[in-house]
């Protein structure tokens, strides 16, 4: 007797190879919709959001560009989600890594077809990314003790990143940019105190990097547009009206005049805070917090520079990068860490004014000011040197560095094709097929930039027989050529951690053979 | 269906509404419900097992979980069936009382109900058939008893642990690296075990989760982990030998619970209560910093002033931390937990050696660790992996294997894994049913039969021959009368599961037995459905 109902209506249930095929089919349409994305001569997406203003954006970047998608397919969902972490974690690789699960699922749906188990397939390809790893880590390349070396590693892993973005016609500047402000850094890897300000107008070149800081913000009307050798206080504190906080505490009166009175007390309240505020000795205040205007007035009154609504981003750094704290109360003037700034002055960038702070104490943090055509190109910048700052400051942590332009892959790819021949056994069919997805990164590559893959591809496996080669695929030249000389190189932690979480999500799919779809969510107000 | 008449000839209405209630009697019902469990037991079968597949489970929202998990898939699943439903409170059951083995508990009691339906053809009566699985039930478990092995693990020697740890880990994705986690997790109940009295309390050991990084960098800290950062940006990132301070009020004015309300009508009331306030503030921070805190922990927020005036005080904060991570941090670090600022005292602090803020990736993602705690009685588990799924089963795994290692804390016997257990208690079960006069003995060997079910289902899934394999291993079994021969499930070449290091727990396995077949009697005693149809 069969059994009418086990689940809820609309719930669904997939067994067995259908369930299998389902996810890999999803797998591989979202690795394929990425695909032309990777390398230099990668395409752009333009996404329209369905919000209201179905406002545009256009991106090479695959982690935004998976973010933004409505998928209902469970097995993309893993895909997009390391996608995520990779994006989270490194910064850089996004795309690669969804490609390279997606190759790898690919290869397993082969060797499914051809009767060979899940299981067996998941310890092929454990064993193999373990030994493209070591593969890997045998080849890489430190030079954290040569100033001068790191430095030109930087400069050609921030190039590398760069050029598959649109800033690629003026790497070479953006890279010096990238590279100067995570220096600046001194190897903690808070990306917080770069500050990125994009104003639209000008052309990319005309991009700078500011080793003071930037507040996108006016000065209060009456007070001075410039000061030198500036105290600043920065605060978070409410200079509108001062609310009593104790509960329950409200006005009552009987008559105007005490309605008045009760209104002076107020002022006199602000006054004092504000009193209070000039008694730190300052010249400039920044509040975290709108400024009324009779405060504003009274700054004005005793020549301070009073800037208000500086959001909490700004704050914190302000106060990170002038060496002051974040006050909240004014009691103890003497007591109070105040900021300095050699000079503070309004400046115009394109039509806008803006305050800069220059001459801070401390040189950690800096600003990068981007110019651009229209506002996508400065937000697909903005995402562009985002990357490109993740990796440097990775990079600075953890300075092992690699050849790029498809030498990692064909390094990983020849070990692993060895083991294959030297392991027994079913699993050698997968650590094959794990070598055949790795070179799918380079085709792919090498497809993007419209070169004959099966070609290159061939050439780059013969160089690479030999030991020691620097071979990899010259997109410009659309020839095989050696990266070390043309300066492609990419982070050693970026490449491992597409390994890993390509191989850890393909095999995560790879174990799934029942996928059970709960009936969706009733939403009532469609109804 | 049935009507009752009066002596007047008018119905008695005994089930309201008949028409629009569908209604199994009999036979068929306990067919139809016999057919239920089992599909649900089909669905888990193939998760069984070293080699066990995973099943993709999508939300009602959209959100996804890969689990091999038995307990975990079938909670999630949207089961509508009543008797679907029995099963999942079934695995749930095993879940709490056990922890481990909840696929195979579904697995058994599926089998158990073919083979009843087997018997129920025959025309043998369900209670019948269910006193017979009880008896049969009892010898299984008196058998278990009997091969079970005690196992001598102290404090220094974790090695017996940590491989019955493997054995529940190694059927999960996390079975790359099952050595590092069974050890993490055996530690980590070391740690917080109570070896006289052989309890120990799960709820000291919180299991947290952060995506990125790899599964091997997983690891196990000796104190607490708190998804927070400090409430002030400028405050120190590490406290070296802080004093805790762990509060339940908010940094704000006290809020009478009674309704009030404070009137203020002249200048001179407005500029007191300003003062009065101004001095709460004070007040405050000044208890916190008078008993010696260098740290305050709170469960509410702060308002700006009192987080500018702690930073001032120089006394770091952090603001919003949950209640039970409140208790956990009350516990590690001997602390008391602290409603109100005057009864703060010196000897309510908790003590650590070390709190430090540590940052994650590229984003501006922080985590508080507070270790060298004065107590070491609470750890955390700190689990990394590729993304949020890894991270979500990752979990799962761990508190499987913590349970494992708790049971075996409780009571140190072990019986052999890989389907040893199933079947050796089968030829016990199989053996004794020949004594049995009447038409129990029927139900006992079905029993028997029931229990080859789970070494059969790894054979199946280990892509063995079920039948042969099974066969030869019984055969093995009699013939050499050593019960540690199972399913050679990895293909080591050996099917000794002492050579193997395959256990699983004595509780465990008993309690499999125990509830797979309470509910299969449950089940079988049901004669009448009466459901709602839908329209």
């Amino acid at each position: 007797m069969a059994v009418e109902k086990l689940f809820k209506d609309e719930a669904t249930e997939e067994k067995g190879e259908r369930a299998r095929m389902a996810s890999f089919v999803g797998a591989m349409a979202i690795a394929d919709l990425v695909k032309t994305t990777l390398g230099p001569k990668g395409m752009d997406k333009i996404l329209q959001s369905t919000g209201r203003g179905h406002s545009v954006t256009v991106t090479n970047d695959g982690a935004t560009i998976l973010k933004s998608l409505h998928i209902d397919n469970p097995a993309a969902k893993v895909l997009i989600d390391i996608s995520k972490v990779q994006d989270d974690e490194v910064g850089d690789g996004t795309t690669s890594v969804v490609v390279l699960a997606g190759e790898l699922l690919r290869e397993a749906e082969k060797l499914v077809g051809s009767k060979i188990h899940p299981m067996t397939i998941i310890s092929g390809f454990r064993m193999a990314a373990d030994c493209a790893r070591k593969a890997l880590l045998d080849r890489v390349n430190d030079n954290k003790d040569d100033a001068e070396k790191f430095r030109l590693d930087l400069m050609r892993i921030a190039k590398t990143t760069l050029s598959s973005k649109i800033l690629s016609q003026d790497k070479e500047h953006f890279a010096k940019l990238a590279v100067d402000a995570v220096m600046r850094l001194k190897g903690s890897t808070n990306l917080e105190s770069i500050q990125i300000i994009k104003k639209a107008g000008g052309s990319l070149k005309d991009s700078f990097l500011d080793e003071g800081f930037i507040l996108d913000k006016k000065i209060g009307l009456g007070q001075p547009k410039r000061i030198e050798n500036a105290n600043i206080l920065v605060a978070n504190t409410a200079m509108d009206t001062d609310k009593v906080k104790i509960y329950g505490a409200r006005v009552r009166v009987d008559s105007m005049a005490k309605v008045a009175q009760i209104e002076g007390a107020e002022k006199e309240k602000m006054r004092e805070k504000v009193q209070k505020i000039i008694g730190h000795g300052i010249n400039c205040f920044v509040n975290r917090q709108l400024i009324y205007n009779f405060p504003e007035e009274l700054f004005a009154d005793a020549g301070i520079l009073a800037i208000e609504h500086a959001d909490f981003e700004g704050i914190e750094r302000l106060a990170l990068v002038t060496g002051g704290e974040i006050a909240s109360t004014f009691d103890n003037p003497e007591s109070v860490k105040l900021g300095h700034c050699k000079l503070i002055e309004e400046i115009m960038i394109g039509e806008d004014k803006l305050i800069h702070f220059s001459g801070v104490e401390m040189g950690q943090a800096c600003t990068i000011v981007l110019r651009g055509a229209s506002f996508h190109v400065l937000d697909e910048a903005e995402r562009s040197l985002h990357d490109a700052l993740c990796v440097l400051s990775q990079t600075v942590n953890d300075s092992r560095v690699l050849l790029g332009g498809g030498w990692p892959e064909m390094v990983m790819a020849k070990a692993v094709d060895e083991l294959a021949r030297k392991t027994p056994g079913k699993k050698s069919h997968a650590i094959e097929a794990f070598s055949r997805a790795l070179i799918a990164i380079p085709t792919t590559i090498a497809d993007n930039a419209g070169l004959d893959s099966a070609e290159l591809v061939a050439q780059l496996r013969a160089e690479h027989h030999k030991e020691d080669s620097n071979a990899g695929i010259d997109v410009i030249t659309g020839t095989v050529g050696d990266m070390s000389e043309l300066g492609i190189s990419e982070a050693f932690k970026v490449k491992q951690a597409v390994l890993l979480s390509a191989t850890e999500a393909a095999e995560m799919i790879l174990r799934v053979d029942e996928i059970i779809t709960c009936a969706p969510r009733r939403r009532e107000d469609r109804m | 269906m049935a009507l009752a008449f009066d002596e007047y000839g008018r119905p008695f209405i005994i089930l309201r509404e008949q028409e629009s209630k569908s209604r199994l009697r009999g036979i068929d019902a306990q067919k139809a419900n016999i057919s239920a469990g089992v599909a649900v037991s089909r669905i888990l079968r193939t998760s069984l097992g070293p080699k066990g597949m995973d099943k993709m489970l999508q939300s009602p929202d959209g959100d996804i979980t890969i689990t091999n998990d038995g307990a975990t898939i079938l909670e999630q699943m949207d089961v509508d069936n009543q008797i679907g439903k029995l099963m999942v409170e079934l695995s749930r059951s095993q879940d709490y009382e056990i922890g481990d083995g909840t696929t195979g508990v579904v697995v058994l009691a599926g089998a158990l109900l073919e083979q009843a339906e087997k018997l129920l053809e025959r025309g043998i009566h369900p209670i019948r058939v269910a006193e017979g699985f009880e008896i049969s039930s009892k010898m299984a478990v008196d058998h278990l008893e009997k091969i079970s092995h005690k196992f001598d693990f102290s404090a220094t020697n974790i090695e017996p642990l940590v491989q019955t740890c493997m054995t529940t880990l190694s059927s999960k994705i996390v079975n790359r690296c099952k050595r590092s986690l069974a050890e993490i997790a055996v530690k980590g109940v070391m740690a917080v075990a109570d070896l006289e009295r052989k309890d120990v309390n799960l709820d000291l050991i919180k299991v947290e989760g952060k995506v990125g990084g790899k599964l091997e960098d997983t690891e196990l800290v000796y104190g607490i982990i708190v998804d927070k950062d400090m409430s002030h940006p400028q405050m120190p990132k590490q406290i070296e030998d802080a004093k805790i301070a762990i509060l339940t009020c908010p940094f704000e004015p006290p809020k009478p619970k009674t309704k009030h309300k404070v009137d203020i009508d002249t200048v001179e009331k407005f500029q007191t209560l300003r003062k009065q306030e101004q001095q709460y503030f004070d007040d405050m921070v000044q208890q916190c910093k008078d008993v010696g805190a260098t740290l305050v922990i709170c469960q509410w927020g702060f308002d700006d002033e009192a987080n500018h005036l702690l930073m001032h005080r120089n006394l770091p904060a952090v603001r919003w931390v949950g209640g039970v991570e409140l208790e956990l941090i009350a516990i590690a670090t001997g602390g008391r937990i602290v409603p109100r600022f005057q009864e703060l005292t010196t000897e309510k602090l908790g003590k650590a050696g070390l709190v430090r803020e540590k940052a994650f990736g590229t984003t501006k993602d922080r985590m508080l660790y507070i270790e060298h705690c004065a107590n070491s009685k609470a750890v955390t588990v700190f689990i990394r992996g590729g993304n949020k799924m890894m991270i979500e089963e990752t979990k799962r795994s761990i508190h499987d294997a913590l349970c494992v290692a708790r049971n075996l804390i409780r009571n140190n016997s072990i019986v052999y894994g890989g389907g040893a257990a199933e079947i050796s208690c089968s030829i016990a079960v199989e053996a004794a049913a020949d004594k049995y006069p009447g038409v129990e003995q029927y139900a006992i060997r079905a029993f028997a039969d029931a229990l080859d079910s789970v070494p059969m289902a790894l054979a199946e899934n280990s892509g063995l021959q079920p039948i042969e394999t099974v066969s030869a291993v019984k055969a093995q079994q009699i013939k050499e009368n050593n019960h540690c021969c199972g399913i050679d499930c990895n293909d080591t070449g050996t099917n000794d599961m002492r050579e193997q290091n395959v256990f699983e727990t004595l509780i465990g396995k008993q309690q499999q037995i125990l509830l797979a077949t309470q509910v299969v009697k449950m089940i079988l005693k049901i004669d009448d459905v009466i459901s709602p149809t839908e329209y």
